[in-house]
């Protein structure tokens, strides 16, 4: 049988924010957002993580005080798959981001980036009337 | 003040490792956890292996606690070993598993933590591994105290050591909490208490072990982490 999951808690960062790691690739296009709570306020304590399937890529950055992430990602990957977690999550979410809007499977069309400025946005909604499509797992 | 304790719900033997994300005991899960179905996982992500680390992100003391500075930490030294799994009891090996925890006196070296313990010079309370082919990790540590929390009135965490984990796969990612045998706080966590499942919330629990206790230096805990590979993926072929 396998061990439950527990949450990771608000002071995770000493133990898994200890450099910054939040480069898939280097001079990549960069992905930022913010990961809100059901009342819309920023998750001043999150840890999202993203692996890019196709390049073996992985990265991870821990929430700022208004929720926000950012991460520097491969220009020419597809998707990323996203992990969540959170004080307050005893389980951590998986969700999806597409780089592009080409090829998106149906049901995943609210997890396609917008673009903003040179770079890209997605922003994570725990809750919500948008709230983010999560993964059964 | 009136106490009504915390709210724990009853066990359910039926949920096994589940937790259950919107424990009404746990308040932060209020806001933060996700209250629609959840979609089915793209079917891919079932194989998708997970990243790889190697040796060369480690520092030397990255395994022992207590050597990170000039003296050594307060508190009751002990070792945390155990081996990491698949569900079919199959080691895995080069998982990185990380650990944070608080000080002997229930203080995070973080700035959120406003608990007044004392903080403790030679003590981060942070570490990592890689496990070896048997699937084996082993950290040097002290045991961490027990700290208050804001959750309700009164409200103490059992002693833990957070883990973190990477198996082999994408879906055997893995962060979770490992307590102490006998500690009195457990029937009043709501975040212990998440794991309805009796049995599976025993599995949060390492053993003392006896043999392991190295002799005028430190108490040994066993504790063996289980990965799991998603509910509906048939096992893959050996490699």
């Amino acid at each position: 049988m396998r061990t439950p999951s527990q949450t990771v808690g608000p002071f995770f960062a000493i133990g898994l924010c200890r450099g910054s790691e939040s480069e898939l690739e280097p001079d990549g296009v960069e992905l930022r957002g913010l990961l809100l709570d059901g009342r819309g306020d920023g998750i001043e304590d999150g840890l999202v993580e993203l692996w890019d399937p196709a390049g073996r890529r992985w990265g991870r950055c821990g929430t700022g005080t208004d929720g926000g992430f950012a991460f520097s990602v491969p220009r020419d990957a597809r998707h990323l798959e996203v992990t969540v977690f959170a004080r307050g999550l005893l389980r951590h979410q998986l969700t999806r981001v597409y780089l592009t809007a080409d090829g998106v499977p149906g049901g995943h069309e609210t997890l396609v980036a917008e673009r903003e400025g040179d770079g890209l946005r997605f922003d994570i909604r725990m809750q919500g009337e948008n709230a983010t499509v999560f993964f059964a797992h | 003040m009136s106490y009504d304790g915390p709210v724990v719900l009853p066990d359910d033997e039926s949920l096994g490792p589940e937790v259950q994300v919107d424990y009404p005991g746990y308040r932060s899960t209020q806001w933060r956890a996700p209250e629609r179905p959840l979609v089915t996982m793209p079917e891919e992500l079932h194989a998708l292996e997970g990243p790889v680390f190697g040796e060369g992100g480690l520092g030397a003391n990255d395994a022992d606690l207590t050597r990170q500075h000039e003296g050594e930490p307060l508190g009751e030294r002990i070792v945390v070993h155990g081996r990491v799994l698949d569900e079919d009891g199959r080691p895995i090996r080069g998982a990185l598993v990380e650990v944070w925890q608080a000080n002997a006196a229930g203080r995070y070296r973080h700035e959120v933590d406003r608990h007044p313990a004392p903080l403790d010079p030679n003590f981060s309370g942070a570490g990592r591994c890689l496990t070896g082919d048997d699937g084996r990790y082993r950290f040097v540590t002290v045991k961490p105290g027990s700290y208050p929390w804001q959750n309700h009135p009164n409200a103490w965490r059992p002693a833990h050591v957070h883990f973190s984990l990477f198996g082999r796969l994408f879906t055997q990612r893995l962060v979770t909490q490992m307590y102490f045998p006998g500690d009195p706080l457990f029937p009043y966590d709501p975040i212990f208490n998440s794991v309805r499942d009796p049995r599976s919330r025993e599995l949060l629990v390492a053993r003392f072990d006896l043999e392991h206790t190295q002799p005028e230096w430190a108490l040994a805990y066993e504790w063996d982490v289980v990965l799991g590979r998603g509910r509906d993926t048939t096992p893959l072929e050996e490699q």
